[in-house]
């Protein structure tokens, strides 16, 4: 796009103000968060996920996730009929350049995957001295100034979401772009969705979507059994999903 | 049982007080100050977690600047899909506009990632086998990325 | 190819090494050691007294080396004393650092002071230079032996070790609930696990004090005491075979039940865990241990015979205990939470976690317990009175 100087000159101070309401969101600089105000948590629609990886590229990129560690990733299923035990999975480099194509008619789809920011989360049950925990708004962090890097989380965690970060030797995960939802953005992730499967969701705000979309669509969560209290919602979940 | 007999146990009792007493001056000045201030775990932590530099500006301070194409792209198939989806993250680029300019996009590259025809798709997404469809030419050739739909196709559909 | 089907892509590698399945065999030698000692002290099977002190020795030697796996496996060493600081109290691995603690300082330091601490005055007053400080120190300023004070420190002893018995119990249970709390990993998620761990740490302590003693007293050119180690080797049969009893009810649980994850397990362990598991833990390391005891419960063998047997069988109880510790941690490592695939685990030659840093900290409690032979020793001449110095037999 072409601008002229003078286009420049009064579309720059805007946008500088534009960013500083951006930033202005910070705990820090204003108080206009508060995390009490907020229930975090993620609608994922299985009928939509196209296989593309953005939200895997854009996660690494806002998050500086390590080469071969995934903050998120997405998997393949490709079901043949009614059998769940012959199910194939597959998700190479955690699906971040999308998928080839493997042909066949059988029954096949994407799922991404991420942290379920757990109600009742087993990994923060089980850190010994508090590194990690459920934020007052939901959000399961990681301080990684206080991690010792015993990995206990990382086996307790169901879903396989935790991993150690090399450059740091602490625990790393999915922190559902904490920087950027107390300021009012959202998730990288969703941001980059192209087709809206991934969208965030403030269980605690009555005009959110995800309230209407909850009493119009059968949702489930993964591993229902282990009573996680998950708070990633999937539409259309298949029952061969692991 | 006299005192005398006894005294070497109060000795390895004080022993061990003296060891508790030190484990305890010693915790109080090593805990972190903020801890514990939300629950188990230091405070500070959710401020320096929600501190951190943020890569995608997202799609609302794009259109601060971008209102033209914006136009064109509400009206289009691709209304839904944020700017940096296909420019990649630009937050650098809207604290400087002028000096850090976005890569200009290779449409023969980019829209594949998509659009290439996969089994695994949903039957309803707009899908090809590129090397068919476009004999290797870009994209943009035939399609104006941000509102993609060639309308004297659509007719005929 | 390391991965075979599908994982998680975080999965694929393993977050607890080799050092992981080290720390709960030395913690298991521990407790199993402390148990024989308390034999004695409690239940005054006095036939094992040959053995009380090298066991209360052998139990501090391991137990001062238990943290070292853990140290040189976290990602922030520097920071493992928050533990001590800001305990999370719903978590088994915070507690277990005061159940660590509690055991070392108020069990085994104390029980191992009261024992000695005639010797050590003894031994102050016939030592000079360095050693003699370190004496000094270990009497805490008082030179009281007076029978009516050593009364004081039999009773007070007797008071430690009854509740020593349960604080070993809790040491080494402790452990297998870190392991079987974890419901996200059905390999590990089992109420037996704290009871299998604490009976296979005690038939390891059992057996690792049993070949200490026999390998000591020929290395001192003493006879062994066969009614001593007849009744250890009577007391390992009985809790190997609890033990046996145990592992194979959680098989045959599981065969049973065969829930969701069986399919995916089972077949992990005919093939990456099968060396390990059927042969070296199962069949080794329990299976022809028990066969072998069993003939010296049953027949009257020669002492020569028992003695070889008991030097076998105890041996490959130690391998095969390590093969359970391996087995469980590895192992619930090995398949993907998914049910759907599996990696494979190499431990590293030189490296932090690998295999010369394992064998180093085996090696390094006999060193320890070594010194502290020298400085504390078992065996008195009293002791010595009713043992011939004969040829080794």
């Amino acid at each position: 796009m072409n601008l002229t100087r003078r286009q420049l000159l009064i579309l720059l101070p805007a946008a500088a103000a534009a960013w500083e309401h951006v930033m202005a969101g910070t705990p820090e600089n204003a108080p206009n968060y508060k995390s009490a105000e907020h229930w975090w948590g993620m609608l994922v629609d299985i009928t939509k996920c196209i296989g593309c990886g953005s939200c895997v590229r854009a996660c690494q990129l806002e998050n500086h996730v390590p080469d071969g560690y995934f903050r998120t990733w997405v998997e393949r299923y490709v079901v043949q009929d009614w059998g769940f035990e012959r199910v194939h999975v597959d998700s190479p480099d955690g699906g971040k350049n999308g998928f080839p194509d493997l042909g066949g008619d059988a029954k096949s789809f994407f799922v991404p995957k991420l942290c379920n920011h757990c109600a009742d989360s087993p990994c923060t049950q089980v850190c010994p001295v508090g590194a990690t925990f459920v934020s007052p708004d939901g959000v399961v962090l990681v301080d990684p100034k206080y991690c010792l890097g015993c990995r206990y989380c990382v086996q307790a965690c169901p879903y396989g979401c935790r991993f150690i970060n090399p450059g740091t030797n602490t625990v790393d995960k999915c922190n559902l772009c904490y920087h950027r939802i107390t300021k009012d953005l959202t998730t990288a992730c969703c941001e980059v969705c192209p087709t809206g499967a991934r969208q965030l969701a403030d269980l605690k705000d009555p005009a959110d979507p995800v309230h209407e979309f909850l009493k119009t669509h059968s949702v489930q969560v993964l591993k229902p059994h282990l009573a996680t209290g998950a708070k990633a919602f999937y539409n259309g979940l298949d029952g061969s999903v692991r | 049982m006299t005192f005398k007999n006894v005294a070497h146990l109060f000795r390895i009792a004080a022993a061990f007080a003296i060891g508790f007493t030190i484990f305890l001056v010693v915790r109080s000045l090593l805990v972190p100050k903020s801890f514990g201030q939300y629950g188990h775990y230091r405070g500070a932590a959710l401020n320096e977690i929600a501190s951190r530099p943020v890569s995608y500006a997202g799609h609302e301070v794009c259109e601060t600047c971008h209102a033209d194409v914006l136009d064109v792209k509400k009206q289009g198939r691709h209304a839904r899909v944020a700017c940096e989806s296909c420019h990649g993250p630009l937050a650098a680029h809207t604290q400087d506009p002028a000096s850090v300019v976005p890569a200009k996009l290779d449409t023969a590259k980019l829209c594949v990632r998509c659009h290439e025809a996969n089994h695994s798709k949903p039957m309803d997404f707009p899908q090809v086998h590129s090397a068919e469809h476009s004999a290797g030419l870009p994209c943009n050739t035939c399609h104006q990325p941000h509102s993609p739909r060639i309308e004297a196709e659509a007719k005929t559909k | 190819m390391p991965v075979e089907g599908f994982m998680y892509p975080n999965e694929i590698e393993l977050q607890w090494s080799v050092l992981i399945v080290l720390y709960p065999f030395l913690t298991g030698l521990v407790a199993g050691a402390f148990i024989l000692a308390s034999l004695e002290r409690v239940f005054l099977v006095e036939a094992v007294k040959p053995t009380y002190r090298l066991a209360l020795l052998t139990a501090l030697a391991f137990l001062l080396v238990a943290p070292l796996p853990l140290q040189l496996h976290l990602g922030h060493p520097e920071r493992s004393f928050e533990m001590y600081l800001t305990p999370h109290r719903s978590s088994a691995m915070a507690m277990f650092g005061f159940v660590y603690l509690w055991y070392l300082m108020a069990v085994l330091v104390l029980e191992i002071w009261l024992d000695y601490r005639k010797d050590i005055v003894l031994m102050m007053q016939a030592s000079s230079g360095v050693k003699k400080w370190i004496y000094k120190a270990m009497t805490l300023g008082s030179t009281n032996i007076s029978p009516e004070a050593l009364r004081v420190d039999s009773r007070a002893g007797w008071i430690i070790t009854l509740i020593g018995i349960p604080s070993a119990f809790l040491l080494h249970g402790y452990v297998g609930f870190i392991f079987g709390s974890v419901k996200a990993n059905p390999w590990w998620s089992t109420p037996l696990m704290p009871v299998v761990f604490l009976f296979s740490a005690m038939v390891s302590g059992i057996a690792a004090v049993l070949l200490l003693y026999m390998f000591v007293t020929k290395y001192r050119g003493l006879n062994i005491d066969m009614r001593c180690v007849d009744t250890i080797a009577r007391y390992l049969f009985y809790t190997f075979l609890i033990d046996f009893s145990l592992e194979m009810l959680d098989l045959i649980h599981r065969i049973y039940e065969a829930d969701e994850s069986f399919r995916s397990l089972d077949f992990m362990v005919h093939t990456r865990l099968y060396l390990s598991q059927v042969v070296i833990q199962i069949v080794a390391g329990t299976v022809i241990p028990i066969l072998l005891l069993a003939l010296t419960q049953v027949f009257n063998l020669n002492p020569n015979t028992r003695k070889r047997i008991y030097g076998l069988a105890g041996s490959l109880t130690l391998i095969g205990i390590f093969a359970m510790r391996w087995n469980v941690v590895i192992g619930g490592q090995l398949f993907s939470k998914s049910f759907l695939g599996y990696t494979t685990y190499k431990v590293a030659l030189v490296a932090r976690e690998g295999l010369l840093t394992s064998i180093f900290l085996m090696v390094l409690p006999l060193g320890i317990l070594w010194v502290l032979v020298k400085l504390l020793p078992p065996w008195t001449e009293k002791d010595e009175a009713g043992v011939s110095t004969a040829t080794p037999a």
